[in-house]
């Protein structure tokens, strides 16, 4: 029997060959994360409620952006700086002014009873309004809740918001319900 | 001549490239695994706008994307330079939407249509009345949960 020696196969360039189907994968690839702001939108309702939720006027904190992308907040214009502390005032209002929210108290678990705030943002803009303008306007709300529960979760739990479990972060989204509204699109002014 | 100089003829080894092809297979395996083929080609140009608020999205295969901006130079010619809608690979028009939601909602799995997200992927000069358009037309075929897709805000 005639052993022969298989002769070996040159793998040099197999380096070239991995190297092609890197490059391939690098291109036709994307590995850009999808990040957004999450909003839910109201459910369509076909029949007109009778009479429109009870809210009180002082309750309401107006947002209106109008197509220059100006802001207009409860009746006088601001820059979008101060929208995110202003809101926070509005939810909080720690001196318990006339003029802001109204709080209630609530029993809230983990937390006893607590004052919860009955205020609600309620945002419109007009159709010329810009899309970053409005996206950046969504941000600065967010933030101001975003900022108002990781301030209590610190004080009561020690911990961010976000690292908190299910049950404490249901407790203080009780507290701080994300309550922005938007309003049915209208037409301000025309073109 | 001394002593030391005798073995080596003063040439330095070749470095062994047997490793290199485990070396790059192992990038490749890497980038295969961490990314995901472009699915669609984009016909609107989208720069998105900036937050510090975002959230990743994370079930990736529940999400349906709405791109809307105005065409890229090689669709000018044909679609003008006014922000359009894009679904999948058309260009199309608001009343196209609730076909397309349905049609998204017909490739899962029935429980799982609750989570179901839409991703507005805007341009940041679109203007908003057709995003409101959008958005009725999102509420009219209940896919309520929406994302204003956005980059995170790098603060310096």
């Amino acid at each position: 029997m005639a052993r022969r020696e298989l002769p070996e196969i040159n793998a040099g360039s197999m380096a070239d060959i991995a190297f092609l189907l890197l490059i391939f994968f690098l291109v036709t690839t994307t590995m850009d994360v999808d990040s957004g702001l999450m909003r839910k939108l109201p459910p369509m309702e076909d029949e007109k409620p009778d009479k429109p939720p009870e809210v009180r006027e002082r309750n309401v904190f107006v947002v209106l952006i109008n197509k220059r992308n100006d802001l207009l907040v409860e009746g006088r214009p601001m820059v979008i700086t101060e929208l995110k502390e202003a809101t926070k005032e509005f939810i909080t209002n720690p001196r318990n002014k006339k003029n802001l929210s109204e709080k209630t108290s609530k029993v809230v678990p983990f937390f006893n009873k607590v004052d919860v705030s009955k205020g609600v943002v309620s945002l419109q803009n007009d159709r010329g309004t810009s899309y970053e303008k409005y996206v950046e306007v969504q941000n600065e709300l967010m933030a101001a809740y975003n900022e108002l529960r990781n301030d209590i979760a610190k004080s009561k739990f020690s911990r961010f918001y976000d690292e908190c479990n299910e049950d404490q972060q249901n407790a203080i989204r009780k507290i701080y319900p994300l309550s922005i509204s938007e309003a049915e699109p209208k037409n301000y002014g025309g073109k | 001549m001394s002593k030391f100089r005798k073995k080596g003829k003063g040439r330095t080894p070749g470095i062994s490239t047997a490793s290199l092809p485990d070396i790059v297979f192992m990038l490749l395996f890497f980038f295969m695994v961490s990314t995901t083929m472009r699915e669609v080609e984009l016909k609107v140009k989208v720069s998105m706008p900036e937050a510090t608020e975002v959230k990743k999205i994370e079930k990736k295969s529940l999400v349906s994307y709405i791109y809307i901006g105005p065409p890229t130079s090689g669709y000018q010619a044909k679609y003008g330079t006014e922000p359009r809608i894009q679904l999948n690979d058309r260009m199309s028009g608001l009343r196209d939407i609730d076909q397309y939601i349905t049609s998204e909602r017909e490739q899962r799995d029935e429980n799982e249509i609750p989570y179901m997200t839409t991703s507005l992927k805007v341009d940041r000069t679109v203007q908003m009345g057709i995003i409101t358009d959008i958005k009725q037309e999102l509420r009219k075929s209940d896919a309520l949960k929406i994302n204003y897709s956005s980059r995170k805000k790098v603060d310096l």
